[in-house]
């Protein structure tokens, strides 16, 4: 099934007999059972006001038109979309719907927040079939529930989305990116903090164990020149920063662990505490972004860390790899049986219950 | 404004009500003395008042619980209250409700500068945030203009903006975590030091909720290095259309200043009679904000005044030292204080698209007239977040009646044109009957359903954000 308009996906949710497998552009989420439905037929950018810095379109868009459409302007998403593909051995085409459902953030998060800090609003259709409006197009709104966040990141679980209106930034003039070699992974999160703890406006910040510590500056020439030398003195305890072509999209698509074997864990934690989490981990390899506030990493397949890292400040989420499928993060009792009756009072009759 | 009658069946058991809080708070933290909970009949929008049942002051999260769990099994509606500044009546009474007030759990329970984040109890005021963090270097970014008294606990609630979101978002970008009490007393810890949700992000739907979730006691704060320095520039311009052309061009060129400020003609015209910062005489202005070392505040600048210059500006000022920022300034934070010297005045908050700042300003004055009600204009340009001022004569009979008309309008035009009732101050009362202009019916429903989840017996804040007739089934039940 492949509805073209709002309309007709209300249609085939309402007269849905047992849960549907919903697929944007297939380059994440877990197969799952039940009849497929595509969200590419409903596409389209709706509405760009480059100058209000607003941007509409339907969610079954793909991602590249949405990216060619801003750069025609100087313009862009500002959260960095990852391109996990190839991490996780998938084809397809990313989608608008599908960026908003993960909440995709790349090594920017660190500064300027996760896709969901740039959704103004969104449509979409709930388990009983009815077309849901929330949020507006408009970067101040608090009016009635944020619904808008709750979405982002709910990967299919409360509705199909239908619409989304984001906030975009300008693309800078230009950016330059410091290296320090061969830290270790305690001294890499503490270089981290140090240039994230400073006031020279850092946009990435990623550790490569073996490869190197990333810090990005990114604005105007004039101030980029002057902060990332602001920042290398700043930096001058953990070694010479030597300025390099910045790996940001391979930081940001996870690039390092394509060619090591074995399941893709995703971690999100208090940055401080990932050099002693990754130590007690036992991964093949990893990967640092955020300063340390998510770590990646390849585990030999069917190893269970949550079960070897014990409890800890975060979540850890498993987003298979081989034959793997993902599992989500497990919440606390409470916490859980909450977002359990929110699923329910959106979808009361499991339509979209295959989503994890 | 309506609200629901109080059940009289509460009244009648305040004596029973008032001896189960004292079980479970110090004597001095239940405030039942007739006189003495008329300090809790309103906020900051105070022409609406009623005095509580009662007010509690809890110290700590288990007696939140504690008070939250005898209100549920008494039936009796509960009305959160941060620092009770909010403009849109959020924190309102009614006759038959137990004011939950936060205001004496203020402490600072962490500070982590590796990690950029702060924990406090949710009572801290905005300003002491930045207060434990400033010494070091620090600031806590979502600056409301009641920042001196309005705690996090509001702030969350509303999900507060303030003057330099543009650049640093409002409080749901700015929030990593709460400790929050539900209707039932269960506690529980959303989110917190890291940055983001394992599952859904419920964090995202509790902030800007109102209070009609559940309360939040603490909450993990982003912070963020202080910038090496900011300064604004003034711009005067012939016409609002002129003004507005040239903050979609400024944003179009890729400059993004963490503020820019917008008054028109009859705003700046009182706040130079009330505070004589020595505005040009014109009919719109903007100030405009940049942040960084010294040469790259010259340089955003020098962009933005070229820009500028090809709109014909009456005047540029640029100022030169702190002394002439701070008189830039002083005209834009008076003018609240300038429209209350005049008149008594509502302060509007719609949002609408920067596109449509001047066909809605044109609208704006249309209306004004009709309505024979003066209306001044003052807000954030570049989120396009308005704060039109109607000025109003308490003391006129009817006249309360006709602003609120007026407000009611201008609203109903920013949603027409693409925007939203409220940007900053949040529905409360005061734009509760307003919902349906913006949310059809299924929209509500939705939302109503989240509240059913999270508080099944509708006794948080009940009588706030949906239009009664739309929720009363619920609240009986």
């Amino acid at each position: 099934m492949r509805p073209e308009t709002e309309t007709e996906l209300c249609e085939i949710i309402r007269g849905a007999a047992g849960p549907l497998a919903v697929r944007g552009g297939g380059t994440r989420g877990r197969a799952v059972a039940g009849a497929v439905l595509e969200t590419g037929g409903i596409s389209g950018i709706r509405l760009y006001e480059p100058g209000a810095l607003t941007l509409v379109a339907a969610a079954g868009t793909p991602l590249a038109e949405v990216e060619a459409a801003l750069a025609a302007e100087g313009q862009r998403l500002a959260f960095e979309v990852p391109d996990l593909r190839a991490v996780l051995g998938r084809a397809g085409v990313s989608t608008l719907g599908g960026v908003v459902a993960e909440n995709a953030a790349g090594p920017r998060r660190v500064q300027v927040g996760a896709c969901r800090d740039f959704c103004l609003g969104v449509q979409f259709v709930d388990g009983r079939g009815d077309l849901i409006r929330n949020g507006g197009r408009v970067m101040k709104n608090v009016t009635g529930y944020d619904l808008v966040k709750l979405l982002a990141g709910s990967r299919g679980q409360l509705g199909v989305l239908t619409e989304v209106a984001l906030k975009v930034l300008p693309r800078p003039e230009t950016e330059a990116t410091l290296c320090l070699p061969g830290l270790s992974d305690a001294q890499a999160v503490a270089a981290m903090a140090a240039a994230l703890g400073s006031p020279y406006d850092v946009t990435g910040a990623a550790h490569l164990p073996g490869q190197g510590t990333f810090l990005r500056v990114e604005g105007f020439e004039g101030s980029v020149c002057y902060r990332a030398g602001q920042l290398a003195a700043v930096l001058r305890g953990f070694g010479v920063a030597e300025e390099v072509a910045g790996p940001w999209a391979a930081i940001r698509d996870v690039a390092a662990l394509v060619d090591v074997p074995g399941d893709l864990w995703r971690l999100s934690v208090r940055p401080s505490d990932a050099p002693g989490l990754v130590a007690r981990m036992g991964a093949e390899a990893v990967v640092y972004d955020w300063g340390g506030g998510l770590i990646w990493a390849r585990l030999a397949p069917g190893c269970d860390l949550r079960a070897r890292l014990g409890d800890f400040v975060g979540h850890a989420t498993c987003l298979g790899g081989g034959d793997a499928q993902a599992e989500p993060a497990p919440e606390p009792a409470p916490v859980a049986a909450l977002a359990a009756r929110l699923r329910a009072a959106f979808d009361p009759r499991g339509i979209f219950a295959g989503a994890v | 404004m309506d609200m629901p009658a109080p059940s009289l069946s509460i009244l009648s058991r305040k004596a029973r009500i008032v001896d189960r809080l004292l079980e479970v708070l110090p004597q001095d933290a239940v405030i039942h003395d007739e006189n003495e909970v008329r300090a809790y009949e309103c906020d900051a929008l105070a022409a609406y008042r009623c005095p509580p049942l009662v007010a509690v002051l809890p110290r700590t999260t288990a007696e939140v619980a504690a008070v939250l769990r005898l209100c549920l099994a008494e039936g009796v509606p509960v009305v959160p209250r941060g620092a009770g500044t909010s403009l849109a009546g959020g924190a309102l009474p009614t006759a038959d409700c137990v004011i939950l007030g936060v205001a004496r759990m203020n402490d600072v329970l962490e500070v982590n500068y590796a990690d950029r984040y702060i924990r406090v109890q949710a009572g801290r005021t905005n300003l002491a945030v930045t207060g434990a963090v400033e010494g070091d270097g620090f600031f806590y970014a979502p600056d409301p203009s009641s920042q001196l008294a309005c705690a996090i606990a509001g702030n969350i609630a509303m999900n507060s903006g303030g003057a330099h979101c543009l650049k640093y978002g409002v409080t749901t970008n700015n929030l990593l975590g709460v400790t929050l009490v539900m209707m039932d007393g269960t506690v529980m810890e959303i989110g917190g030091p890291y940055m983001d949700a394992g599952g859904l992000d419920l964090l995202g739907v509790i902030c800007g909720s109102e209070g009609q979730l559940g309360v939040v006691t603490e909450a993990t704060l982003r912070i963020l290095p202080k910038p090496e320095g900011a300064r604004p520039v003034l711009i005067g311009f012939e016409s609002s259309e002129v003004a507005g052309a040239c903050v979609s061009d400024i944003i179009k060129a890729g400059v993004l200043p963490v503020a820019i400020e917008f008054m028109d003609g009859p705003c700046i015209k009182a706040c130079e009679a009330f505070a004589k910062a020595g505005y040009p005489d014109c009919e719109a202005l903007l100030i405009i904000e940049v942040e960084g070392a010294e040469e790259e505040i010259r340089h955003q600048l020098r962009l933005i005044t070229d820009i500028a210059r090809r709109h014909n500006p009456v005047e540029i000022r640029e100022a030169a030292d702190e002394a002439q920022a701070k008189r830039i300034w002083l005209g834009r934070k008076s003018a609240f204080g300038a429209m209350g010297q005049i008149n008594d005045y509502m302060c509007l908050d719609g949002t609408i698209p920067v596109s449509s700042l001047p066909h809605v300003l044109r609208r704006i004055g249309e209306l004004s007239r009709e309505y024979g009600l003066d209306v001044a204009n003052v807000f954030h340009a570049g989120d396009g977040n308005m704060h039109p001022l109607i000025l109003y004569d308490a003391n006129l009979p009817g006249d309360q009646e006709k602003c609120e008309a007026l407000g009611a309008d201008i609203l109903k035009l920013c949603v027409e044109v693409g925007g939203c009732l409220t940007g900053e101050h949040g529905v409360g009362i005061e734009k509760r009957d307003l919902m349906g202009v913006q949310y059809a019916p299924a929209d509500l429903e939705a939302q109503l359903r989240v509240k059913d989840v999270f508080d099944p017996k509708w006794l948080l804040n009940p009588a706030k954000v949906f239009p009664l007739q739309v929720t009363a089934s619920r609240r009986a039940g």
